[in-house]
């Protein structure tokens, strides 16, 4: 996978910090970069500031120091929030319509992308029903139909399967990665579960905590598609294994999750 | 089956035990031989309300009329209001104080004063209703349009929503639920300061709304005449209850919690 690690960034922060109105330094120092088509895992104990990186680089949040750089240009964006933030008055239809119609797009024009968006997350048929009629994965499936609909050329994702149980999780888990593949997306994915970032990242930034910053970096090279084969070989759990020696490192040597 | 069978045993209740009410009543008054200018009994009523069904009907229709218009302007009133509020804490701030002194004024201590100062009755009723009828549009309203979901606009915020967007697409439909709440209590409010106003105005202007001809049968002793009136009023109430909550239900009832049935 070298391909990856040599691809130019997309983005990268430069000795950000960002403290809160309230005193609270969320992150400081944080150097970090986005690669063109990567899928990269930012993972750390929580409130290390991976949802604060995160909304920095959608523009969400301003730093408090340091840039946030787009090499050639703020690309299209998705964002796919830890809960599916469906609006429960629109269909599925109309919530991945949103984006479009924001853009000013009619309902003629939108049709056919999502129908496609919906496609991709295996959601067809489901266009009338309402969230509240649907399972938690499928909500999550209909919010990153709503992220794809726009064609964004960089992903953001956080923490989006933390609330489903492991069946579901792992499902949308494979999913996610026939997307990637299918869209030659760029990802960048907040979690907190070692087993998952390994599983789906071609490199993963380990943050720490008090302030926030990137304390490793490491390269998963296992080839895609990666499949239930891959989730049991010796590869998964050796990159397994130094991901969570340097997670506990960055957490200061503390062994409680 | 038998949560049908509960629900419809549920509903023949209250009808039943309003039924013996009634009954009683009727009973109590022969018996007691109670004279009809001090309590009738509800046939005695119904008779009335029959006879006198012509000019009591058209003196609803007026007592509506009022009721209605001023719903109408407090829904626009409330609602424009709250829209306004919501685009500026500023504006908020400094305006919610004085609808919160029109609100806790009482209605019958400013009705006089209206009457005063509006030469047209018919529109100082449909103001001292408005009054009464617009707060609780403009609170729920206000309270919908704040309690947004913070992920929603960060939603808008990335996809460069424009203020009116997020107002049309967010805030309102989220206010919605709250608004039609703020409209079921201002649908009686308004018929209540309707008739309020009514009969402050009653000994001034000749009003022909319903309340007047209350008033009027209360000077001739016409007491069956005052309960038809009364019981008219009452119906109507109901009836305007009746109406919003079923508006209110088809319009959230494919979305919202409060209209939504839980299946087990
Ligand atoms: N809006 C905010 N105001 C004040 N403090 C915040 C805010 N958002 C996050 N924080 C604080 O910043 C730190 C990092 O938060 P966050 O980025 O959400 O961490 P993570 O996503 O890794 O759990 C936490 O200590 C959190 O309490
Ligand atoms: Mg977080």
């Amino acid at each position: 996978m070298d391909t990856v690690t040599n691809a130019p960034p997309l983005v990268h922060l430069e000795k950000v910090s960002k403290t809160f109105s309230n005193g609270t330094a969320a992150i400081a120092g944080l150097d970090l970069e986005l690669r063109c088509g990567s899928f990269t895992s930012l993972l750390g104990p929580s409130g290390c500031g991976k949802s604060t990186a995160l909304r920095m680089i959608a523009g969400l949040t301003a730093p408090s120091t340091g840039s946030v750089t787009w090499d050639r240009g703020r690309p299209e964006l998705g964002f796919v929030f830890q809960e599916p933030t469906l609006m429960p008055w629109r269909t599925v239809w109309g919530n991945v319509f949103l984006p479009l119609r924001l853009a000013g797009l009619t309902r003629a024009q939108a049709e056919p992308r999502i129908a496609d968006a919906l496609a991709r997350v295996g959601l067809t048929g489901f266009e009338r029903s309402y969230p509240r009629q649907l399972s938690g994965g499928m909500k999550m499936r209909v919010s990153i139909a709503r992220a794809l609909v726009t064609h964004p050329s960089l992903l953001l994702m956080d923490e989006p399967f933390a609330a489903l149980d492991e069946i579901t999780r792992s499902r949308l888990n494979d999913d996610l990665l026939s997307v990637w593949a299918a869209q030659r997306l760029t990802i960048g994915f907040v979690t907190h579960s070692v087993f998952e970032s390994v599983f789906l990242s071609d490199r993963i930034l380990v943050m720490a905590a008090r302030p926030g910053r990137v304390v490793a970096d490491i390269a998963i090279d296992a080839p895609y598609p990666r499949t239930e084969a891959f989730r049991t070989s010796e590869v998964y759990n050796h990159h397994c294994r130094i991901v969570s020696k340097a997670l506990k490192d960055a957490m200061g040597g503390q062994h409680d999750h | 089956m038998t949560t049908d069978r509960a629900k419809l045993v549920q509903a023949a209740l209250p009808i039943l035990v309003g039924l013996l009410f009634l009954a009683g009543w009727e009973a109590f008054v022969r018996i007691e031989q109670i004279p009809v200018y001090i309590l009738p009994g509800p046939i005695r009523i119904a008779e009335r309300l029959w006879e006198d069904w012509d000019t009591l009907s058209d003196s609803l229709l007026v007592t509506l009329g009022v009721t209605f218009a001023a719903l109408a302007a407090a829904v626009i009133g409330g609602g424009g209001l709250a829209i306004l509020f919501a685009q500026s804490k500023w504006i908020e701030a400094s305006l919610f104080p004085f609808a919160v002194i029109l609100q806790v004024t009482p209605i019958v201590a400013i009705a006089p004063l209206i009457l005063i100062y509006v030469p047209n009755t018919e529109l100082a009723l449909l103001i001292c209703a408005w009054i009464v009828a617009f707060f609780p549009i403009l609170s729920n309203t206000t309270l919908g349009l704040n309690s947004t979901d913070p992920n929603f606009l960060d939603l808008m915020q990335l996809y460069r929503a424009k203020r009116w967007q997020t107002l049309w697409y967010l805030r309102i439909p989220n206010a919605m639920p709250y608004f039609l709440g703020g409209l079921k209590i201002a649908g009686g409010l308004s018929l209540i300061g309707a008739v309020v106003a009514e009969f402050a105005a009653g000994t001034a202007t000749a009003g022909t709304g319903l309340a007047y001809r209350i008033l009027e049968s209360s000077y001739r002793l016409d007491i069956p005449r005052m309960y038809a009136g009364l019981v008219l009023l009452s119906l109507t109430g109901i009836l305007i209850f009746a109406s919003f909550a079923t508006l209110s239900w088809l319009i959230l009832h494919r979305w919202h919690d409060s209209a939504t049935r839980r299946e087990r």
